[in-house]
């Protein structure tokens, strides 16, 4: 359970990036913060595992406020996938690379053998254990440094930006691990822009603008209100974008992928013949 | 990163902005030598102070307060390195006395002096402008693009090396545990991303230039010219009337400069005549 209490965030240049932020996430949720560029999404998720604490209001985990704790004590509850896999990696091989987190967190050598193999097989880099991350490609890297999140089986994973750089096959492999982490009990949260992986996920939709949450409810809600979208400067799913512009022949505009497009055309079809 | 922050260029505009920077750097080179020519406690509490209108003219006290600050640390070091090795280490061993206090004092103010001076310079000067100072004083193109790159880049750098603590902090990381030597190596999982990342982006910088025909004339103008005028002209004379005198006193009077131990002596002397 995270409590996010009425939290305002000042950075030290005086940019005020957080301006009355409240948020309940409950145990197992999914999750995906959206919104511009400088909507405060990055900012409001590093409150999450004590990176930033608030200058005013509160956040909580499980009823622990983040300022009372450590964020290496946080995050073994709260595993942090970062944006860019090259601000993590430094360690001669991959294997080493997943075992860091949990040298620190103290767990025994023989547990570390066995977790490590386990968050390998799970992200298909078996292969690749006493390669260096280095020689990796973009893709893979980032899947080590997922990897080495999981690796310590955190409640809460959050996930910036998770689809970038990753082609389509990835993505959609990423979008069946992340849903199976999810199906596991976790609470998954991600932060991102692609309105289409969203659309496809179909998590609980935060929607952020100039520090602000400006809605939030199911992807299909969020996502089709077209007086939201603009709000939070988010263009629609294509599909969704086709149905706004068909509005004349009285279809509805709710439809966020492409199974509801298809199942509301063949009703259509029906109808008319 | 309060140092760095003491070294950092804000677009602000005064009259010491507006200096010419090789005439700037003179007078720094001047306040170097200077410092680096006298090892009494009173030329070098003198040379603190010539400095401070520099800094009110151009506004930056709050600036160079804080640069202060980031060297305090090196200047608690300097001072008890002399204190200590002075004492114990060199021929002739100083008795711990009011003297060997006051060189220990002039040699950390020595240090703050220099600190002092280059924080000035660095504050109010625009990496612009130092990179067409060197260009004019007919240093390579090559090596001013370097140069102006590199300082450019810091504060990139900075962010990127607190996303990187972030980043390892996230996966439990702890870097105030531990042992002095433990510290040191909870630094590693930083610095390689960073220096990996650094190497990376020049790489592509580089790539970026040489797709923008980077250095395809030999002969390169500038949109800005650097012309020296009558406030650089002052400065210079300034400085060359301060090495000067500095100069003639170093030749003429160095042996006669009073410890200012001795202006303290007849104190003394008052005090145990009481006691």
């Amino acid at each position: 359970m995270i409590a996010v209490k009425d939290v305002y965030f000042t950075y030290p240049n005086g940019v005020e990036a957080l301006s009355g932020v409240s948020l309940a996430i409950r145990d197992g949720e999914f999750i995906a913060i959206m919104g511009q560029n400088g909507a405060g999404k990055t900012t409001l998720v590093k409150h999450i595992n004590g990176l930033l604490k608030p200058t005013k209001g509160e956040v909580a985990v499980d009823g622990v406020s983040t300022r009372k704790v450590s964020v290496a004590k946080l995050s073994r509850k709260v595993g942090f996938v970062f944006q860019n896999p090259d601000h993590q990696l430094f360690c001669e091989t991959v294997e080493d690379e997943v075992a860091f987190a949990l040298r620190n967190f103290g767990f025994k050598e023989q547990l570390i053998k066995k977790r490590v193999t386990w968050a390998l097989s799970l992200l298909n880099l078996t292969r690749y254990r006493q390669t260096s991350p280095f020689m990796l490609s973009g893709g893979e890297r980032k899947r080590v440094a997922l990897a080495s999140v999981l690796a310590w089986n955190p409640d809460i994973v959050i996930l910036d930006e998770p689809t970038i750089g990753q082609d389509y096959q990835q993505k959609e492999k990423l979008r069946q691990f992340i849903v199976q982490l999810n199906t596991q009990g976790k609470t998954v949260i991600i932060v991102t822009h692609d309105v289409e992986f969203v659309a496809e996920c179909n998590p609980h939709v935060i929607l952020m603008a100039q520090g602000k949450i400006v809605a939030e409810g199911g992807a299909k809600e969020t996502l089709t209100n077209r007086d939201l979208v603009t709000q939070a400067f988010i263009v629609p799913p294509q599909v969704s974008q086709i149905f706004f512009e068909l509005s004349d022949l009285k279809l509805p505009t709710n439809v966020i992928d492409v199974y509801d497009a298809r199942k509301v055309l063949l009703d259509r079809l029906e109808v008319s013949s | 990163m309060s140092v760095f922050d003491g070294f950092k260029f804000r677009r602000v505009y005064s009259p010491i902005h507006q200096l010419d920077p090789r005439v700037k750097f003179f007078y720094v080179l001047v306040m170097f030598v200077i410092a680096i020519m006298f090892n009494q406690l009173l030329p070098l509490i003198l040379l603190f102070f010539i400095q401070l209108p520099f800094v009110f003219v151009a506004g930056v006290q709050r600036e160079w307060v804080r640069s202060l600050r980031g060297a305090l640390f090196f200047a608690i070091m300097i001072f008890l390195f002399n204190f200590v090795f002075q004492y114990f280490w060199t021929e002739y061993p100083l008795p711990p006395s009011p003297s060997l206090l006051e060189y220990s004092i002039a040699m950390t103010l020595r240090f703050i002096v220099l600190i002092e001076s280059f924080s000035m310079f660095f504050l109010t000067t625009s990496p612009d402008h130092l990179g067409l100072a060197l260009e004019q004083s007919h240093v390579p193109y090559e090596f001013c693009f370097a140069f102006t790159t590199a300082v450019r880049f810091v504060p990139v750098l900075a962010e990127e090396a607190q996303t990187i603590m972030d980043a390892q902090k996230a996966r439990g990381l702890e870097l105030e545990r531990g042992n002095f030597i433990k510290k040191v190596k909870n630094y590693i999982p930083i610095l390689i991303p960073l220096i990996v990342s650094a190497i990376r982006r020049s790489l592509e910088l580089a790539e970026a230039m040489e797709s923008r025909a980077w250095g395809a004339t030999e002969k390169r103008t500038n949109l800005y010219v650097l012309r020296v005028k009558r406030g650089d002209y002052l400065l210079a004379l300034i400085s060359v009337l301060i090495l000067i005198f500095a100069v003639y006193v170093w030749i003429f009077h160095r042996e006669q400069i009073p410890l200012l131990t001795n202006f303290l002596a007849p104190l003394e002397l008052t005090v145990t005549k009481i006691s």
